[in-house]
């Protein structure tokens, strides 16, 4: 029997960096405010206490702050040809849950994407013709927006993490040490940047050599303490080495624990519900209106929360499949191209060089999740790409996150996984090896999409999400000629030797990768191109709005945080000075 | 709540479990003593998981894995068996965080793991199978029996997925988590019950659970002379 509850303003479903963002903005409105998370509470001093934050194996390999596959998972298979299979591990990315989600365990990579890449089908096309964006049924677009729309909540975002880094555009004047080829800033970052240990060091140098233009990668992980404008206290980061796949215990790491909760769990007209798992949005008779959310606690009752406006807050594959499952837009069709839910879902396109040196003790243990020397030479269009086959790019990073052993033991090509050779070159190349990482944009194509898979559910008897996604010619061409401009950096720092870890081959589901998931509830100008409009809003159904990067019509050569958080405040500021005083369709279609 | 039932409160809260209960936060960020989500440790020296038959086998199979030699302890030494021992009997063995529902189809590589076993009965499943097939192939002798070159051949089989094995045990799947679960015994916190006396670290270098390098970021090239600390500190610590 399902419960119905007092109707609020808002209902916030998932409770991660967007779901903690519309609530503080929508809280500060005045709105009365509920979020649902199917996770549970986590907060620094009880979850991640310094005393015990530092275990690989907990946290990273046997997942335990990242969602629990079993008994909610999605299914896969590299295109329509395969039979979908379940997701029976986690691997390739690290799904988040609980309060805080993914921005717990993040690794604080701070990004803004190029003003190019906003107008990745227009700008492409313009400069190398109608083919570069069609080839390989490529299926870009513009994204609606653009990077002078965004910047102030680029800025605003800054703000709240305290980013440490240091500008290379200041309002159009480029700024030496910075990133030269970044859109314009309305401000210096609030931090400056991180000290920089060896390794980054060492890349910045040999990257410098031949002619690319280093600078230090902009991080959540703080150089130095701050308080942000909600009055939340950040502290200095001790460089420890466990953020990705952890949660910080030194209030180090911008998250929404760190960041936002402090300020917003205080405020009278917020509520927070854990273990709650939102079922499906619901809709008015003629679809047009979302009535409010159905959820399931974890005690097995049900209730309907009623909402004046519904925020899909999850991550971008269940706020996708919460669309579908809603029966919200019409689902994509691979063979006829029609319906836009579920379409251009895209990825992130990763690949390596692994540098050993016998000579130089790096000490990799010493990291932060974004501890690095960065060159953005080749990544979106800051080069020319005439005559080299493909669109897109990657930033080149001299980057220690940490040394959590398990993980990052490197050892030389053709060395075996195992026996006293692996043990060997394991003892003899730990101090003294890095990775490269190489940070590839994922276009959009005609084949790879989100949709409901006809024969798995989960545990409350949904269809589970079938992801059906493979590497495209484009962005193997993209990872080979990236992964070459890494290999040039790592010869010029004179190492022993190298090694290339290429993209080779079909995405597979089992080494870790990125969890950058992007698409499927896309965004663009109109209802024939998109699911949200540029304030994320639904096409059709105005009061429901959908978060994340599945508004991303393509994914560009960067972390998606601070492009996520930024879109958020862009449409938290849309519904606040036009949406609340005339609710409707803030673009008409 | 406090001290063991604050801990059991933590665990089901914790994790994602199905299980823990629904709450609603409101007015403040909410406190709750004794709940702090620490990590549960191992402790005693007994098996509970394996079979003296298993038991051999794992330990003759992890040394070849990682084989004792000055440059550093072998899996054995470092207690791996101990720490597989207990994964497999806790929630890691269970599969807790695998999904384990059908139907069921052997997939692509690119599909990742599709057993219906959970990691326990996976190495239940396989490590008679691979018995098995080593009684067959080497004179009815047991694993642990053979000389080190043999086992490393089948060791090799195993890895390529080249032996087949009865049980429905796909090799390649099993020795693919025999060697994780192995670095993973070899290199984790000692309180899990391997990595003795942190002595993998100590061979690569890594310091362990080390709270703060802020003064050693930009000490480039220098050594950091810290031995490993775990999360119970370390053996050169004065006992009180």
């Amino acid at each position: 029997m399902t419960v119905t509850l007092k109707p609020v303003d808002a209902v916030l479903v998932g409770f991660g960096w967007t779901g903690a963002i519309m609530g503080q903005q929508l809280c500060d409105e005045g709105l009365s405010v509920v979020a649902l998370e199917r996770g549970p509470w986590r907060d620094t001093a009880a979850d991640f206490a310094t005393g015990f934050a530092q275990d690989e194996l907990r946290y990273m390999w046997r997942h335990h702050l990242f969602q629990n596959v079993s008994y909610d998972t999605l299914t896969i298979r590299n295109n329509t040809s395969q039979q979908a299979l379940p997701m029976r591990h986690l691997g390739s990315f690290l799904l988040g849950t609980g309060v805080g989600s993914g921005g717990v365990h993040w690794n604080g990579q701070i990004w803004r994407f190029l003003p190019s890449d906003f107008l990745t089908k227009s700008h492409n096309q313009q400069r190398y013709g109608r083919n570069a964006v069609t080839d390989y049924d490529l299926t870009v677009q513009d994204w609606g927006v653009t990077y002078d729309e965004l910047e102030p909540h680029y800025d605003t975002f800054d703000k709240l993490c305290g980013t440490s880094g240091k500008a290379g555009n200041l309002r159009g004047q480029i700024q030496p040490g910075g990133n030269p080829f970044e859109g314009p800033r309305s401000n210096e970052y609030p931090t400056p940047a991180m000290a920089q240990t060896y390794a980054p060091t060492l890349f910045g140098q040999a990257a410098a050599s031949l002619g690319r233009h280093p600078f230090p990668h902009p991080t959540g992980n703080l150089s130095q303490p701050y308080v942000n404008p909600l009055g939340a206290q950040l502290g200095e980061c001790t460089y420890c080495g466990f953020c990705e796949k952890f949660g910080c215990g030194n209030y180090s790491k911008a998250s929404p624990q760190t960041t936002v909760l402090p300020y917003l769990m205080a405020k009278p007209n917020f509520t927070l519900k854990t273990e709650c798992e939102v079922l499906k949005v619901e809709l008015t008779a003629d679809r047009k209106r979302a009535t409010g959310v159905t959820y399931v606690d974890s005690a097995g009752q049900e209730y309907f929360q009623p909402a004046e406006m519904v925020i899909l807050s999850a991550y971008i594959l269940q706020n996708v499949r919460l669309l579908l499952l809603s029966g919200i837009g019409e689902p994509y069709d691979p063979s006829t191209g029609k319906g836009q839910v579920g379409r251009n879902y895209a990825y992130q396109t990763m690949s390596s060089v692994n540098v050993f040196f016998d000579d130089k003790i790096l000490n990799p243990f010493i990291g932060a999740g974004a501890l690095a020397t960065v060159i953005d030479d080749f990544n979106g269009d800051n080069f020319d790409h005439s005559g080299l086959g493909f669109i897109g790019g990657a930033y080149v990073a001299g980057m220690v996150t940490g040394g959590r052993p398990i993980e990052m033991i490197y050892t030389p090509q053709g060395t075996p996984a195992w026996g006293l050779e692996w043990k060997h070159a394991a003892a003899r190349n730990y101090l003294r090896s890095f990775s490269i990482s190489v940070h590839g944009s994922c276009m959009s194509h005609r084949g790879n999409y989100l949709d409901l898979d006809p024969t798995y559910r989960d545990t409350f008897g949904r269809p589970m999400l079938r992801m059906t996604f493979d590497f495209t010619d484009n962005e193997h061409k993209m990872s080979d000629y990236l992964t070459d401009r890494a290999a040039e950096v790592a010869k010029a720092m004179n190492p022993r030797e190298i090694k290339l870890n290429r993209r080779t081959g079909s995405w597979s589901v089992v080494p870790y990768q990125t969890t950058h998931n992007t698409g499927g509830a896309i965004m663009g100008d109109n209802p024939g191109n998109s699911v949200v409009n540029k304030y994320l809003q639904v096409w059709g159904v105005p009061n429901v709005f959908s978060m994340g990067a599945g508004a991303f019509p393509q994914n560009a050569g960067y972390n998606p945080t601070g492009t996520v958080a930024a879109l958020t405040y862009h449409a938290a500021a849309a519904i606040k000075s036009q949406y609340l005083k005339a609710p409707g369709a803030l673009v008409q279609a | 709540m406090a001290g063991t039932a604050g801990a059991a409160v933590a665990a089901a809260r914790h994790d994602g479990m199905l299980g823990g209960p629904p709450q609603t936060f409101t007015g403040a960020v909410p406190w709750q003593e004794g709940a702090a989500d620490a990590p549960p440790g191992v402790s005693g020296t007994d098996f509970i998981f394996f079979t003296s038959a298993e038991r051999a086998f794992i330990e003759a199979a992890v040394d070849r894995l990682i084989p004792p030699d000055p440059v550093g302890p072998g899996a054995v030494e470092a207690g791996v068996p101990f720490f597989l021992d207990h994964q497999l009997a806790g929630q890691f063995g269970q599969g807790q965080h695998y999904f384990l529902a059908g139907p069921w189809s052997k997939g692509t590589p690119q599909q990742g793991y599709q057993s219906r076993f959970s990691p326990a009965q996976l190495y239940r499943a396989a490590i008679p199978a691979i018995e098995k097939y080593v009684a067959a192939t080497f004179n009815g002798a047991a694993f642990s029996k053979l000389a080190a070159a043999d086992q490393d051949k089948v060791l090799k089989g195993l890895e390529s997925g080249a032996i087949n094995l009865d049980g429905g045990v796909d090799s390649a799947t099993f020795f693919a988590m025999l060697l994780q679960n192995t670095r993973e015994g070899y290199l984790s916190d000692p309180i899990y019950g391997g990595n003795k006396d942190m002595a993998a670290w100590k061979m690569i270098g890594f310091p362990g659970a080390h709270y703060d390098y802020k003064e050693w970021v930009t000490r480039h090239g220098e050594r950091v002379p810290y031995p490993p600390v775990g999360f119970k500190g370390r053996p050169g610590w004065t006992e009180r």
